[in-house]
Formats: structure tokens, C-alpha cells, sequence
């Protein structure tokens, strides 16, 4: 990647600041693109990378420091603070982590949706149909203009939100986390359309936390650390351990599984079929063994079928056909008979399904395990003291809302929920995404904790790295369909992606 | 430009002080059709609050028209808890009256300490079957409970006049749409001689408390917390979503049902068509302005009655009509939802 070191700058960011009450989400923050670059900002989640994209957008408005982008002509002009409107017009455009498509419409609506003048009566379907064809001839982004966006898989999904950017004349691109929803062939493809775009002369700041892809795509990565910029350096060269050391500030030993013999079989699925009524991805005769100590690894590319599997377990979904048991006795499909069961259940979406935020942290402790007419709000503190020591839950106390704490600590309140009950099965469904590296290792110690003590664990994630750190077989998901488990030791990273994309021969 | 940035948590002082500026802001804007009718401000001000709180029978007379409104102003704020949005207080408080009067006027012949407590149970449980249809439609098949539980008030309506123009229609009433009077055992007893104030207010306080003590301290309130703050992850934790929503509604049925059954057997004595002064609907302003707390409900009940009966007085002083007070009370409500941005945003001002 020879980046002209002598390219202009396009976008220049000087000492921005931000803080929010006491904590400081952006503190001096310099930051510098030059057209045709790829800048990767790299930092753990809750680092300062949105927020300071969101001040770059206008969603934010920064306490300290200026933005300047520059025109058509090259020239450095300052950004109006607090306006999107002034941030699309200066051709900043950005691409969310969540799509934000209106899913009843077609590709070609979505794209004109927000350019025309709510005054003017003609939508000029054909002049931007002309365009957009040009424009994907261009930039190699290719999809159907005329499908409707709810038949988009999520890879066009996302080339359709870069087109919509493109479209209004974007000359800097933002990616927040782009890759979180492909599978690695569609990263591949991502990374190539961006290769071009930026060789045409288009700039691309592009935000992460994983360092494989930074590395693969970046010119130049800037490390943002607790609010801070720890480190803006050319990506050629760069040592892997060091990013991961500038992000994090500290070491982490990561924990890696130790081969063991597997206990008797605990859960079985056999033939379960779960057909959803909302014609998303259901569950089509899948069977699984896992056996006690086992962590069973799901991989798969969000969508096709894991929120039934899930949901089969955690007794969320009802199957339409088949049989799911937990030690030779049939799981009634209800939360409750789940729980009962012995099954812990560490739900896909935290937020969601996790916690009820507005209760404090002893309640949300106590919601699966509710007995009797008064609560025991003695016993209640204790338990969540317990747990706020021994899970290392950073909070005001017991007593605190649980919406006041971060990501990673609400995952270790639900961990201590989940634990603490000794179950016989755990149900990790994601139970990393979006956590910071540190929260990410102390879910993968407990996971590998329950393990040793003989639980039987299925574990879904979007993260083959994970899944391979962790796993003692793994399995693929691909449209409603369930491979058989493979021996971690047999698979690869690339055959596991080739299956996900739907390649069973891959297996 | 104003911009709104989310809070994480809003100090009591500033709901408090907050709910105070909506009620000076609805007070302030009341002031202004009050002009317009060519009233003097002030002493049309002093009024009401000489005939809300000039006197002790004036205090007592508020306190009565309190009554109602702290029993449906509990029924909204434990439905909306639980994100169940019971707006049929108003038909639910008038089942709960034609159940009183079917039992209370003859029916049943029983001494006072039985006769009284059934008639008010009569009201609780005819209020309760009132929610019944309307939350089996939401859990089972999601049809929209403001829809139904509002359109139901008409029919009750409609249906209680039929009564009073039938079956329980008073021979003794001169030809007036109106029921037999409640029998004296069945009746609720008034607190203080020559007031018009009745043991129902009592039974307001306790249900206050009570509910109160059923939200914050009770496993069943946990879960109508949990379920109306997020109800996938109450489902997801192993809660009844569907029972939880039963029990709100049958709950929230039953507080407005003894407001109807509090009023035939405490005040009126009997039913007519014209007894609610649509108490079902400002009950929803109470519970908004007491921030759908249980015991906040009974200040902010009596807030709203004081409106109602001070208006009364001065409206018949100074000759302005006494809707006045139901534009106050709307524009209370207006504000305090209005006050609401105050403590869920910062404001910046640039």
C-alpha cells in the first residue's frame, strides 16, 4: 500500500475533548487524514473511538478543539460543530455498526431516501438509478437496486449503506466496526472494494478493536486508550503484541483450553425443527450431543439460525418438531423449565434479554430465582455483594441500577447469575461481543472454569478465534441447517468460513 | 439552539422541584383564558385556594373529591408500571358502582360490618372483570389495551344508563334515571359530623399504602417492575409475562372499581349516569404527575381535587365557567410531561 506521503489532507482534528460528567470520553485527541488513506482507529470498547466519530459527525458536540475538512479545492475549512447536516455537506459519511435501512423498501428508494427535498413532488427514480448503476460500476459494490432491502443478506446490506454514502458525494468514510457481521470471505471482499475506493481517491477511517483486520487493511493506525491517543503510527511494520499492549495498557494472558476427556452425554437435540413465524432463519432437523465438560463451539454468521438454536436451550422457543434433552429427561420449552432444569443461560443481546436496567444490581441477581410473596432484600444484597467481589464488577454498590454500569460489567453480573446456580448446562450465546479485552478474558476463564468442573457447554459466537481457543468441537450453522461437530484439532479457519458461507463440502 | 443530552439519573430534588415548576407553568397558563373570561387574576387565584383549603370544610370537601381519584389514580400508575395502558378507569369505575348498588340496596341483608366491606369488594371484583377481556387480548393476541380498555368506557356507559333506565331503575326516584339508594349497613360511614367526608378516603390511604408496599417489597412487584422496564429479559429470566399483565389488569381493574363502588356508598347514596366527573381519566393525570409512584398518588390526588373543588368556588364567585378546572388539570398534565425532558435530558444552551 505506497500511500504518497505528500497527498493532502482531507480532515484534520486538533485537541478535541469531550467529557461526559466525570468521566473524559475524549481528551486531546489529534488526528490527521490524507486522501487515498486508510486509518484505522484501534481501541478496546468505551476507548473514545465513537464518541469521537460522533463529534466528527455532529452528534456530539466537543467540549474542546476543532474539526477541519477540506473542500473541493483542497483547502482546510472548519466543520460547524453539532450539525450532521454540515458534516454530510462537507462529504463526511459514515456507516454504522446497525444498518440503518428501511427494510420495506427497495435498494435503489433506500439510497435516494434523504436526498430529495421533502417539498419536491418528483422523485427522479431513473436520473438516480443512472447514478447509482455508475456508481456501482465504480466502486464494485454490486447490489440489486430493485430487491427490497428485506431480502438483502447482511454483506449487501452493508455495500448498499457504503453506497448510500458514496452517493451523496462522500469523500471521507467512516466504518464503525465493519466487520462484526460478515463472515471472513465477505471481510475479504469488503477489504478489496475499500482498496479501490480509496485508490480513486476517496479517504477511510475505519474503526476496530480487532487487530488481525486493522493490520490487513490499515495505512496508518491510531490507538485511542481510556479517551487518550496512545499511538498514531504507519501500519507497516507494526508488532501485533505491541497494539495489543497499547490498546489494553497492560499484558493479557489469554486462556487457552487443555485437553481433557469429555464426560457422559448431558444435552441432546435430536431432528429439532424450529420453523419461525418471522421467516428468519428457524432450525431444520438439527442434532447435537454435548457431553459434560465439553464446550461445544456454534459458528456462524449472525442470522441463520442461532437465535433458534438458542432459543431451544434457553426454552425461549417452543420446537416444532423433535425432542430436546438434559440428561436423559425432555426440556419442557419454557424459561422457567429451562432454568429449573439446570441450565445457565448467557443470552445473545444483554441489554435485551439480560437485565431489566432500570432495577438495581441485587434484583436483576435475583429475577431468575424468585420465590416466596416478600423479597428478601437482606439475603438480596449479600448474594450481589458476593458477586460484585467475586467477579470484580465495577459499580457504586449492590443497590446501583444496573443501566449505570458498562457492557462488560452488566456481562459479569449476569456471568455471577448464571454461575452461581451450579448449572449442568451453560448457553453462551456471543458472550463476548462487544465486551473490551478484558471483560472478553474473564468470560473466557469462567467458561473454561465450568468446564473443568464437567458442565456441558454450548457456545455460539461470531469470533472463530474464539471459537478455536475454546472449544472442543465446533460446529457450523448455516441457514437453519446444523454440521456435525468437528474436532477443534481437524479444523481450519478457512474451512469453518467456507461452511458458514454454506459450503457443507467444505466439512 | 437547544440541544438535549440523556441523563443517567435524575436527583430527587430536581423531580421534585421540577413537578412544582410543571404545576406553576399550568397555573401560570391557566391565567390566561382566566384574563380573557375578564376575571380578576388574583383574586380569582385567591379564591381557589379559600375554597380548596380555605376552610376545614372546604379542606374536607377536598379531601372528599380526593377520594375517587387516589383509588384511579393508583389503578393507572400500577398498569403503567407495568407498561399496560389501562385508559378504561373511567368504565371500570362505573361497573364497580353498578356492582355496589346491585348488592348494597337490597339484595343482601347483613350488618354494616359485613354489608359495607362487600359492597366495596362487589366494586373491586366487577372492575377487575372489566380488565379481564381487554389484558387476555393484549397478552394472547396483542391487541392494543388503550384501544379497547377506552372504547369500553362507552359502552359501560351505555350500558349503565340502560340499567338505570331498567332493571335498577329507582320506582321510588320521581321517573329520574337513578338507582334505589344503598341500604345505611352498606354504606360507608362519614368521618366527621356534618362533613361529607366518608371512609372511603381511609380506605384510599390503605390501598396507597398497600400497593406501595406490593411494588417496592413484594416478589409480584419485582416482576410487574421487571416486566414493565423490559419484558425480554423478564421472559427470558423465567417470568409469566402473560400472568404478570393478568394479575396488573385485574389489580389496576379493581382500584377503579372501588372508586365507583367508594362513591355510590360513601357520597351519593346512589347511582346515576352523571356521577364521575370523568375521575376515570384524570386519575391518568394523577399517576403522571405522582411520577406512577403509589404514594406519591395521594398528594398529587388531592392536588388535582383541590383544582377541582377551588375552581367550583371561584368559577361561581366571579362567574366564570367551571371548566376551567379541567383546563388546568389538562394543562398540568401537559407540563409535568413536558417537565419529564427536564429530568430524562441535560439542556445545553448554545
Amino acid at each position: 500500500m505506497a500511500l504518497d506521503p505528500n497527498a493532502p489532507l482531507v480532515l484534520k482534528l486538533v485537541g478535541i475533548g469531550k467529557r461526559f460528567g466525570a468521566l473524559s470520553a475524549n481528551e486531546a485527541i489529534d488526528l490527521e487524514l490524507r486522501r487515498g488513506e486508510i486509518l484505522a482507529l484501534l481501541g478496546e470498547n468505551g476507548a473514545g473511538k465513537t464518541t469521537l466519530m460522533n463529534i466528527l459527525f455532529g452528534h456530539y458536540v466537543a467540549d474542546a478543539g476543532t474539526i477541519s475538512v477540506a473542500g473541493l479545492d483542497d483547502t482546510l475549512a472548519p466543520l460547524a460543530p453539532g450539525s450532521p447536516q454540515a458534516a454530510l455537506d462537507a462529504g463526511v459519511g459514515m456507516v454504522h455498526q446497525h444498518f440503518a435501512l428501511a427494510e420495506s423498501l427497495t435498494v435503489l428508494e433506500n439510497v435516494v431516501l434523504g436526498t430529495r427535498s421533502l417539498a419536491s413532488l418528483n422523485l427522479d427514480l431513473s436520473g438516480a438509478r443512472r447514478k447509482l448503476i455508475a456508481l456501482m460500476a465504480e466502486s464494485g459494490l454490486d447490489v440489486p437496486p430493485d430487491r427490497r432491502v428485506s431480502r438483502l443478506s447482511v454483506g449487501e446490506k452493508q455495500r448498499l449503506e457504503i453506497l448510500k454514502v458514496l452517493y451523496r458525494g462522500a469523500r471521507i468514510l467512516v466504518l464503525d466496526e465493519p466487520t462484526a457481521v460478515l463472515t471472513p470471505q465477505e471481510v475479504g471482499g469488503l477489504f478489496a472494494v475499500l482498496r479501490r475506493l480509496v485508490a480513486s481517491g476517496l479517504s477511510v477511517i475505519f474503526i476496530s478493536h480487532k487487530l488481525n483486520e486493522v493490520l490487513a487493511i490499515a495505512d496508518r493506525i491510531a490507538v485511542l486508550r481510556a479517551g487518550r491517543k496512545v499511538a498514531d503510527r504507519a501500519a507497516a511494520g507494526v508488532d501485533r503484541a505491541v497494539l495489543a499492549e497499547l490498546m489494553v495498557g497492560h499484558d493479557i494472558t489469554q486462556s487457552r483450553r487443555t485437553p481433557r476427556a469429555p464426560g457422559p452425554p448431558l444435552l441432546m437435540l435430536t431432528k429439532v425443527t424450529v420453523r419461525d413465524p418471522h421467516r428468519r432463519a428457524g432450525l431444520a432437523s438439527a442434532s447435537l450431543t454435548v457431553h459434560a465438560g465439553e464446550i461445544v463451539g456454534i459458528a456462524g454468521v449472525s442470522g441463520n439460525g442461532q437465535s433458534a438454536l438458542a432459543g431451544v436451550i434457553a426454552g425461549t422457543m417452543a420446537p416444532t418438531d423433535g425432542v430436546v434433552t438434559l440428561d436423559g429427561e425432555a426440556l419442557n420449552p419454557t424459561p422457567h423449565a429451562s432454568i429449573a432444569a439446570g441450565v445457565g443461560r448467557i443470552p445473545e443481546d444483554r441489554h435485551h434479554e439480560g437485565i431489566v436496567g432500570a432495577l438495581s444490581i441485587a434484583e436483576n441477581l435475583a429475577l431468575e430465582t424468585l420465590r416466596g410473596a416478600f423479597l428478601k432484600f437482606d439475603a438480596m444484597r449479600t448474594r450481589a455483594a458476593a458477586a460484585i467481589r467475586a467477579y470484580d464488577v465495577r459499580c457504586p454498590g449492590p443497590d446501583a441500577p444496573i443501566q449505570l454500569l458498562s457492557g462488560g460489567n452488566i456481562q459479569k453480573v449476569i456471568l455471577a447469575r448464571v454461575f452461581e446456580r451450579a448449572p449442568r448446562v451453560v448457553l453462551a450465546n456471543q458472550p463476548t461481543r462487544g465486551l473490551d479485552v478484558g471483560a472478553t478474558a474473564e468470560v473466557h476463564r469462567r467458561l473454561l472454569e465450568a468446564r473443568a468442573r464437567g458442565v456441558a457447554i454450548v457456545l455460539i459466537s461470531e469470533d472463530l478465534d474464539e471459537l478455536l481457543a475454546l472449544s472442543d468441537r465446533v460446529a457450523v450453522i448455516a441457514r437453519g441447517a446444523l454440521s456435525p461437530p468437528l474436532a477443534v484439532e481437524s479444523v481450519t479457519k478457512e474451512q469453518l468460513g467456507l461452511m458458514m458461507a454454506g459450503h457443507a463440502e467444505a466439512a | 439552539m437547544i440541544r438535549f443530552e440523556p441523563r443517567t439519573r435524575a436527583p430527587l430534588a430536581l423531580r421534585l422541584t421540577m413537578q412544582m415548576a410543571a404545576v406553576a407553568a399550568a397555573l401560570a397558563l391557566a391565567a390566561i383564558p382566566l384574563a380573557l373570561a375578564g376575571a380578576p387574576l388574583w383574586r380569582a387565584f385567591g379564591l381557589m385556594v379559600q375554597g380548596a383549603a380555605g376552610s376545614a370544610f372546604a379542606l374536607t370537601e377536598t379531601l372528599t373529591r380526593a377520594t375517587p381519584l387516589i383509588f384511579t389514580g393508583l389503578a393507572a400508575a400500577v398498569a403503567f408500571r407495568a407498561r399496560l395502558y389501562n385508559i378504561g378507569a373511567e368504565g371500570q369505575l362505573y361497573m364497580g358502582a353498578l356492582a355496589a348498588v346491585a348488592i348494597g340496596t337490597g339484595a343482601i341483608a347483613a350488618p354494616p360490618y359485613v354489608l359495607a366491606p362487600l359492597v366495596l369488594l362487589a366494586g373491586a371484583i366487577a372492575g377487575a372483570l372489566m380488565m379481564l377481556g381487554p389484558t387476555l387480548l393484549r397478552v394472547r393476541l396483542g391487541v392494543d389495551e388503550v384501544v379497547t380498555t377506552l372504547l369500553l368506557n362507552f359502552v359501560v356507559l351505555l350500558f349503565v344508563q340502560m340499567m338505570l333506565e331498567g332493571p335498577l331503575k329507582d320506582p321510588m326516584g320521581g321517573g329520574w334515571p337513578q338507582s334505589e339508594p344503598i341500604l345505611p349497613e352498606g354504606s360507608l360511614p362519614v368521618l366527621f359530623a356534618r362533613m361529607r367526608l366518608h371512609a372511603g378516603f381511609i380506605v384510599a390511604l390503605i390501598a396507597s399504602l398497600a400497593l406501595h408496599v406490593l411494588i417496592a417489597r413484594t416478589v409480584l412487584g419485582l416482576k410487574i417492575r421487571a416486566v414493565g422496564e423490559n419484558a425480554a429479559a423478564a421472559r427470558y429470566a423465567g417470568i409469566s409475562v402473560a400472568g404478570v399483565m393478568v394479575v396488573v389488569g385485574a389489580l389496576s381493574g379493581a382500584l377503579a372499581g372501588l372508586a365507583g363502588a367508594s362513591e355510590v356508598a360513601g357520597l351519593k347514596g346512589y347511582l346515576t349516569s352523571d356521577m364521575s366527573r370523568g375521575f376515570g381519566y384524570a386519575g391518568i393525570v394523577v399517576a403522571m404527575i405522582a411520577g406512577l409512584d403509589a404514594l406519591a398518588v395521594v398528594p398529587a390526588a388531592i392536588f388535582i381535587a383541590g383544582i377541582f373543588v377551588g375552581a367550583d368556588t371561584m368559577g361561581r364567585a366571579l362567574g366564570v365557567s367551571n371548566y376551567i378546572a379541567d383546563l388546568i388539570v389538562a394543562m398540568s398534565l401537559l407540563c409535568v410531561l413536558v417537565s419529564g425532558l427536564f429530568t430524562r435530558f441535560h439542556l445545553r444552551f448554545r
